[in-house]
């Protein structure tokens, strides 16, 4: 956490604004819910919310746990990285895993290569009723999808964990009004209001710590669907592609084998801020692989109870 | 590309259906470029497939599938814009009275209302509907785009006669500020670069006057400071703090302040924000604070100075009704003020809104979407402020005890031109 020492009158600026307002939410559902838990992925926008979170109750810790849904497709400086963050502040880590969803025969597997991107809404929805959460906490942001455009900072959901768009509570001024009843839960979007270039520039100013993937690196790679995936043990070259080693970084932080990376010698946050300013292509549009299956793919996971 | 110091404006959009309003959204964030290539393919390809022609920039706020297979909007879309000097929420609100209260959700925040209007239609019922509840919500600063004007052939009286009527509702209504811009969202003209079909006017841009708009802060409008307690951090090595979202004027340490409804003066021996330790917080930033004296503050109390609020468990005030039962006296709710959550009832319904004549008609009950006037009763004491002097501690909403659905948007006291 970056202390600021100096006692010369600082001028408030959206950065600040946008600090504040996700501190405020942080705090108004712990007040108002019984069971609350961050959703954590180790991606940018949920280590600025557990950043926030950790600000928002300091000097005491969180008090809530943080979940992982681990669909098992994880880049693994992500996992190093989630276990880090979480360690620095002594948050209680839950992982929820896909694979005991699919062992538990609730779902089918889709083999080892397959995406498990739809698969991760029955963990969660899971791991919310068997630990009770009344309300979950998400870095999801209304820049980032049509859908989202449209969700509240509170966002109700029913028993079956669905989110309907058409009856959505209203949520005036900044009276958040976060009770439900048994079974039924909240997602809470603190970072709702932030854009991609919010989160960096206040990464940039906070000195946060992130996953190395973020920042540009070499790696192998095929063109596949018009995305650069990364080769591993989730994507095998297929015999029409060609494998190609390239200086790489990842704009977004999903599954190895949906997740796409972009052509980058951005090696520092200043030099990332640089790219994103000039960016010409969404980072969902340009890396998630998730959101291509049609016109509204977010907003038909969303009313599944997707984050 | 080093990002410069930036304020931040919340915008709504207000109107009738149909007048433009998420085209002229979509208009500002493709013309200021805001918007990706594969966002712009997105809303072409959508609009090929609904038959819309080739760009159908209301597409790019109506994100959801039933909006867009109605052409309508639901509910409000958050978008946002970036210029060098000041960052934009903008919430652009659905027109139909059925979603009211989502409208009121978008506008309860907003420093301005960018009010959009048909040339050939002028102020219909709704956009004096929606004009009215921006005011009663507090806004005080609009700009009108008096849109569609290609299809009057660009014709200056036309925008003359809609500019004669918004400025005559707007006066009654008390707004202090008003802009108006003849536009065609459409094809763009003075929507961000002036228009060659409007020689005769020369006035600025929708953008440009979003960009110098001087509304300010919605959380900034009170001459006192006023720091509910949300939560009470206890420190390391004893002691609490007292933690915040600031809002009116500033804090410093070493200022008096009161902690209400106990009514004990104290002094602030500390100030934290996100930052750090700080000798002096504005409006809008959560922060915590140390005092003096040793109280059992916590959640729901207020921390206050001069004017002072008002402490009450019985006051008038302006209800906008959601419920779909209607709203009667004797009724039992929850409600829920700054921090405060306390059970309340109905003592008196005042009568109900007329939107065409902004008079006041007698009534028993209030149906869903009506704007009345009622005095309520609190189990526990309130802490207020009219809320013309401030939309923080002046607003309150209530909720259905059964299903906990936020059922009504509430305002302290009642606006002058009721």
């Amino acid at each position: 956490m970056t202390t600021n020492t100096s006692q010369a009158p600082h001028m408030t600026d959206h950065l600040d604004l946008l600090e504040s307002h996700a501190i405020f939410i942080l705090r108004e559902v712990v007040a108002e819910c019984e069971r609350p838990v961050l959703l954590f992925s180790g991606g940018k926008d949920s280590a600025v919310l557990l950043h926030l979170a950790a600000k928002a109750f300091a000097p005491q810790q969180l008090p809530f746990p943080v979940m992982h849904i681990d669909t098992g497709q994880n880049f693994p400086e992500v996992l190093e990285f989630r276990d880090r963050a979480a360690e620095r502040i002594s948050a209680r880590l839950i992982v929820a895993k896909v694979q005991d969803t699919i062992d538990q025969n609730k779902v089918a597997d889709p083999g080892p290569m397959g995406s498990r991107n739809r698969l991760q809404t029955i963990t969660l929805l899971d791991a919310i009723t068997d630990n009770n959460f009344d309300a979950a906490f998400g870095g999801a942001r209304r820049d980032e999808d049509k859908a989202r455009a449209k969700e509240r900072i509170l966002s109700f959901r029913d028993h079956f964990g669905q989110w309907d768009p058409r009856k959505q509570r209203p949520e005036l001024w900044q009276l958040y009004q976060g009770k439900v009843n048994p079974g039924e839960h909240l997602r809470a979007f603190p970072l709702s209001d932030w854009t991609e270039l919010d989160i960096w520039q206040y990464i940039e100013r906070e000195e946060m710590d992130l996953p190395s993937i973020y920042f540009a690196h070499e790696r192998d790679v095929v063109l596949r669907d018009n995305m650069w995936l990364a080769v591993g043990p989730f994507v095998e070259p297929r015999k029409t592609e060609t494998v190609e080693r390239l200086t790489v970084r990842f704009r977004t932080v999903g599954d190895a084998n949906c997740t796409g990376a972009v052509i980058s010698v951005a090696m520092t946050l200043s030099e990332i801020i640089d790219e994103v300013s000039v960016a010409n292509v969404s980072e969902r549009g340009a890396t998630r692989a998730d959101d291509r299956f049609s016109e509204t793919a977010m907003e038909d996971r969303k009313r599944e109870g997707y984050f | 590309m080093k990002p410069a110091h930036k304020d931040l404006l919340r915008l709504a959009t207000v109107g009738s259906v149909d007048d433009g309003k998420s085209t002229l959204i979509g208009r500002l964030l493709v013309d200021t470029r805001q918007l990706f290539d594969d966002q712009l393919d997105a809303v072409a390809a959508a609009s090929e497939k609904r038959g819309v022609g080739d760009l159908d920039l209301s597409f790019v706020t109506d994100g959801l599938r039933a909006e867009r297979e109605q052409g309508i909007t639901i509910d409000v879309a958050y978008r946002y814009a970036t210029t060098p000097s000041r960052k934009f929420i903008i919430a652009d609100c659905p027109g139909h009275e059925q979603y009211t209260r989502n409208m009121a959700t978008g506008a309860s925040t907003a420093d301005l209302a960018l009010v959009v209007l048909d040339v050939a239609h002028g102020l219909k019922e709704q956009s004096r509907r929606h004009l009215c509840i921006a005011a009663l919500l507090g806004v005080r600063t609009i700009v009108a785009a008096v849109n569609k004007m290609d299809e009057v052939n660009w014709s200056e009286s036309a925008y003359l006669g809609v500019v004669n009527e918004i400025e005559i509702l707007a006066k009654e209504l008390g707004f202090e500020s008003v802009t108006s811009i003849p536009v065609s969202a459409l094809l763009g003209d003075n929507v961000v670069e002036h228009s060659e079909n409007t020689p005769w006017y020369t006035g600025p841009t929708v953008l440009h006057a979003l960009e110098t708009s001087e509304a300010g802060s919605w959380t900034t409008t009170h001459e006192g400071a006023r720091l509910p307690i949300q939560w009470v951090l206890r420190q390391l090595g004893g002691g609490r703090t007292y933690a915040g979202m600031l809002n009116g004027s500033s804090l410093h340490v070493g200022d008096r302040i009161r902690l209400l409804p106990a009514n004990i003066e104290t002094t602030i021996t500390a100030i934290n924000s996100g930052s750090g330790p700080t000798d002096t917080a504005t409006a809008g930033l959560s922060i915590d604070i140390a005092l003096k004296a040793d109280t059992d503050a916590g959640r729901g109390d207020m921390l206050a100075t001069l004017p002072l609020p008002t402490i009450t468990k019985d006051f008038e005030a302006t209800i906008c009704w959601f419920g779909d039962a209607p709203l009667h006296v004797g009724q039992r709710l929850r409600l829920k003020h700054t921090t405060k959550v306390t059970p309340v009832r109905v003592s008196a319904i005042g009568g109900v809104v007329d939107i065409a004549t902004l008079s006041i008609n007698e009534t028993a009950f209030l149906s869903t979407n009506e704007i009345g006037i009622a005095t309520l009763h609190t189990a526990d004491s309130l802490v207020v402020d009219d809320y013309r002097d401030n939309r923080v501690t002046g607003s309150f909403v209530l909720i259905d005890e059964v299903t906990n659905a936020t059922v009504a948007a509430g305002m302290v006291g009642r606006a002058a031109f009721l």
